[in-house]
């Protein structure tokens, strides 16, 4: 009887669980990380859908658009956060993501016109350094200086791509000669940011490629004022991330919600403290406080998504080139 | 020994290694079958193949050489916190390679604790990015592997084989060429080719320490094939690269790898009466303080980085550690249920495919095994449900190229001397297997399972592909919590995990040794 009684509960528990509509949003691992912006969100969307937010976390933005090509139509996937503007033309050549019709008052400092994908942060690449030390303030002066940066593998990592593309943005076919004048004051390359940040602090480099947001954390999080991003003449290469709604989604409706709720205040307002970015809307209550002290480039490069997915294995080769030497 | 009967089927652990090969082969095959057309070898893996065995052949050839007269010391000599230097030696190659390469840096780094030492004396930093650099951290992870591998050849000289050659009056030069070179003859060519085909399939290391894409790997090209490109085709391709070379380098070490053993001993406690010439001590302690201050500095630095963040550390992490305890567990469960019969197939005489479906899984790219998994799995079943079988299973076969390493010999000497004796006494199959085969191998399965335990807690291997918020190993945090600028609780979260991995290393290697030998 008891098992009876037990096996009931069971199912009535589960036909109950089956009312409940399930979106499932693939993104990239850091996002749903206790320390990203995932346990918050899924708590903030779960309050007003009515819904489960299942959060699965597949590497980062490239390795998330390699699993969704893997899986094509098959996908459990309804949307997919974290993929930037550099992996945007790959998404819609597959064919698998649908338009969205979302608007909304953007904060970004480039026009937003894409039809299949929403933008809910962005971000400039920048050098970092410790604030006390004196650093060149674009590519050639560093070439020239013996100022030590620690870079990352444009083939493993996104910020390590962005800097491929910062460099030919700003300079074109003189990339490979700014490239070759960097190789003496690159420590190392390594798989990702991880790896690299991590060195700077141990002190192995005078500067490490990450985002002008990056010094945000250090005085937020930590209360410590002491790294500070630097300002390159050139402007600033910069990270548009976006998500997208699956065409072959059970769920559309749910997923246009999703998108909608992306770009509003609840959304956007959990982002600046926990992925270290800027948001895509500002919300109302403003930017965190800390956020005002931020370096501000004077010129924002962002190559289009046909641009970047163009000259993305010419700027490989060269960059293999120059290092490699 | 082929040919003669055997009290033992082979059959089980021919079993295992169908499984095993199905495993690594069938996923490599999954991948491929989804390739469309790509791209074929370039010019640039020309270079990476030219750099991936430049690096492991010096590799292997230098912690190999290095572990012969560290075994040798440590086979000769007794001293205080012996047994405890043994174990911690163990600790770089269970470390994830994030750990390892920021505590060698912080050793070796421009900013190290060398560089620092020589600055004082007005001395230029330490270069260590470049072909030595890699050299260095593989030798670092790779010495203590090598160095447990040999020494277990010097314990496996019976006791009575010391005491005769003492008896005989046997000087330095006549105790190497009567048991110590044909142990080594026996004993390291498996040890070069496991440490080759680890090195072999190294990427973040070499790019980190290399200085850059001069150092771009093989697995690093497969990498970039599966994210840069998503060319299935050419990371199949490359994968099957990876596994062939590290085939032909199992191959060539067992056709090496030769001469009988030493027969039969009573298992006696082995003691030693050469070596005792000043020199002679005085060199074995040269290897000893060299090899130790080589390998424990990197990690003092671990643990003096972990120790603030410790206390930071919140319930997830703990509760990841969990979730790396569960898989460790399994994982050295099926190893064992795996290498066992498998040992004792090659030691019947089955040896050649076998042996070389053992040592497959050190080649196998994680990121393929992982793919090829994912593949075959979406169409049936979330991969996601299955991430901890699915993890604890991979994790088992990289591990299985070492225990079987350590099994193999133990098993050949146990069939060697009980295999007639079994027999003539009408004791076969589960009989033997239980009364002689496991009761013999308990120090070797004790070991071979610890150092599973410790490989599989620290491995951020396959689950990466698998993870989900909710099921998430110390390794995988450890990452995570780097991700999001946690430097301090990551380092702590690092230290939990040394502390987790050597103490499963510990239990179980202690666990089977039953006789005083460390």
């Amino acid at each position: 009887m008891k098992h009876l009684a037990f096996a009931a509960g069971l199912l009535g528990a589960s036909a109950a669980f089956a009312e409940t509509p399930e979106l499932t949003v693939y993104t990239y691992d850091s996002f749903v990380s206790d320390w990203g912006p995932g346990p918050a969100v899924e708590k903030a969307f779960e309050e007003v859908c009515g819904c489960d937010l299942k959060l699965v976390g597949a590497g980062d933005g490239a390795a998330l658009l390699a699993r969704i090509k893997l899986e094509g139509e098959r996908s459990d996937a309804d949307v997919v956060l974290g993929l930037d503007t550099n992996l945007t033309a790959a998404a819609k050549e597959t064919g698998l993501f649908a338009d969205h019709s979302v608007s909304a008052d953007y904060a970004l400092p480039v026009e937003w016109t894409d039809a299949t994908f929403v933008p809910y942060d962005w971000g400039y690449f920048a050098f970092v350094h410790n604030a006390d030390a004196t650093v060149p303030t674009d590519f050639k002066t560093l070439a020239d200086s013996d100022t030590k940066i620690v870079i990352q593998d444009p083939r493993s990592s996104t910020p390590g791509l962005g800097l491929l593309l910062w460099v030919k943005a700003a300079y074109g076919d003189e990339a490979p000669a700014v490239w070759k004048g960097l190789s003496d004051n690159v420590v190392t390359v390594t798989k990702g940011w991880s790896e690299a940040y991590g060195m700077f602090l141990e002190g192995e480099a005078d500067m490490v490629l990450s985002y002008t947001t990056s010094p945000a954390y250090h005085l937020i999080a930590e209360e410590d004022g002491s790294k500070a991003a630097a300002a390159f003449d050139e402007g600033h290469y910069m990270q548009v991330e976006v998500a997208g709604k699956l065409a072959n989604s059970d769920q559309s409706e749910l997923a246009d919600q999703f998108l909608a709720f992306m770009v509003s205040d609840a959304f956007q307002s959990i982002i600046p403290t926990t992925n270290w970015m800027y948001p895509a809307v500002i919300p109302a209550t403003g930017l965190p406080e800390g956020f005002e002290t931020l370096v501000q480039p004077g010129k924002s490069l962002l190559l289009s998504e046909t641009e970047a997915a163009d000259v993305r294995d010419a700027a490989l080769g060269e960059w293999l080139d120059a290092l490699s030497q | 020994m082929a040919g003669r009967a055997q009290p033992i089927s082979a059959f089980p652990g021919i079993g295992a290694a169908l499984v095993v090969a199905a495993l690594i082969l069938g996923t490599l095959a999954a991948v491929a079958a989804r390739a469309e057309a790509g791209t074929g070898f370039g010019v640039s893996d020309w270079a990476a193949l030219r750099f991936t065995l430049t690096q492991a052949s010096l590799s292997a050839l230098l912690s190999v050489g290095l572990a012969i007269p560290v075994a040798r010391a440590l086979a000769r000599r007794r001293f205080p916190g012996r047994r405890l230097l043994i174990a911690l030696l163990g600790a770089p190659f269970i470390l994830p390679v994030i750990v390892a390469i920021l505590g060698l840096l912080a050793v070796f780094g421009r900013a190290g604790w060398l560089s620092s030492l020589l600055g004082l004396f007005g001395l230029e930093p330490v270069q260590i990015y470049g072909l030595h650099g890699v050299v260095l951290a593989h030798v670092f992870f790779n010495l203590p592997l090598a160095t447990r591998l040999i020494l277990q050849g010097w314990q496996e000289i019976p006791a009575e084989r010391f005491r005769l050659a003492a008896q005989l009056n046997a000087g330095p030069l006549a105790m190497w060429q009567l048991l110590e070179a044909p142990m080594l003859r026996r004993a390291a060519p498996g040890a070069l080719a496991v440490v080759f085909a680890i090195c072999l399939s190294s990427f973040a290391v070499a790019l980190t320490l290399g200085g850059g894409p001069r150092a771009t790997t093989i697995e690093l090209a497969i990498y970039q094939a599966f994210r840069f490109d998503f060319d299935l085709g050419r990371a199949a391709l490359l994968s099957g690269l990876q596994l062939g070379l590290t085939g032909a380098a199992a191959l060539v070490a067992l056709r090496v790898s030769a001469g009988e053993g030493f027969g039969a001993g009573l298992d006696r406690a082995v003691q030693r009466w050469d070596g005792h010439s000043r020199f002679s001590r005085g060199l074995d302690m040269f290897w000893i303080f060299l090899s130790a201050a080589f390998l424990l500095l990197p990690l003092a630095a671990i643990v003096l980085a972990g120790l603030p963040g410790l206390a930071a550390l919140k319930g997830t992490v703990w509760q990841a550690a969990g979730n790396s305890i569960l898989v460790s567990g399994f994982s050295t469960v099926i190893l064992l249920a795996l290498a066992l019969p498998m040992a004792a197939a090659v030691a019947a005489g089955r040896d050649g495919m076998t042996e070389l479906a053992g040592i497959l899984g050190l080649a196998a790219s994680p990121l393929v095994i992982g793919t090829g998994l994912f593949i075959l799995i979406h169409p049936i079943a979330d991969p996601f449900a299955l991430a901890l079988p699915v993890t604890a299973l991979v994790n088992a076969v990289m591990a299985l190229p070492f225990a079987m390493r350590i099994l193999v010999p133990r098993a050949r000497e146990v069939l060697g001397r009980y295999g007639r004796l079994s027999l003539s006494l009408d004791m076969q199959g589960w009989a033997f297997v239980r009364h002689v085969y496991l009761p013999r191998m308990r120090a070797q399965t004790g070991f071979a399972a610890g150092l599973a335990a410790a490989l599989s807690m620290g491995d951020l291997g396959v689950v990466a592909l698998f993870a989900d918020p909710d099921f998430a190993t110390l390794p995988l945090q450890i990452y995570r919590l780097m991700g999001a600028y946690r430097m301090e609780a990551a380092a702590g979260a690092a230290l939990l995990l040394l502390v987790l991995s050597m103490g499963a290393f510990w239990i179980l290697d202690r666990g089977g040794r039953w006789h005083a030998e460390a």
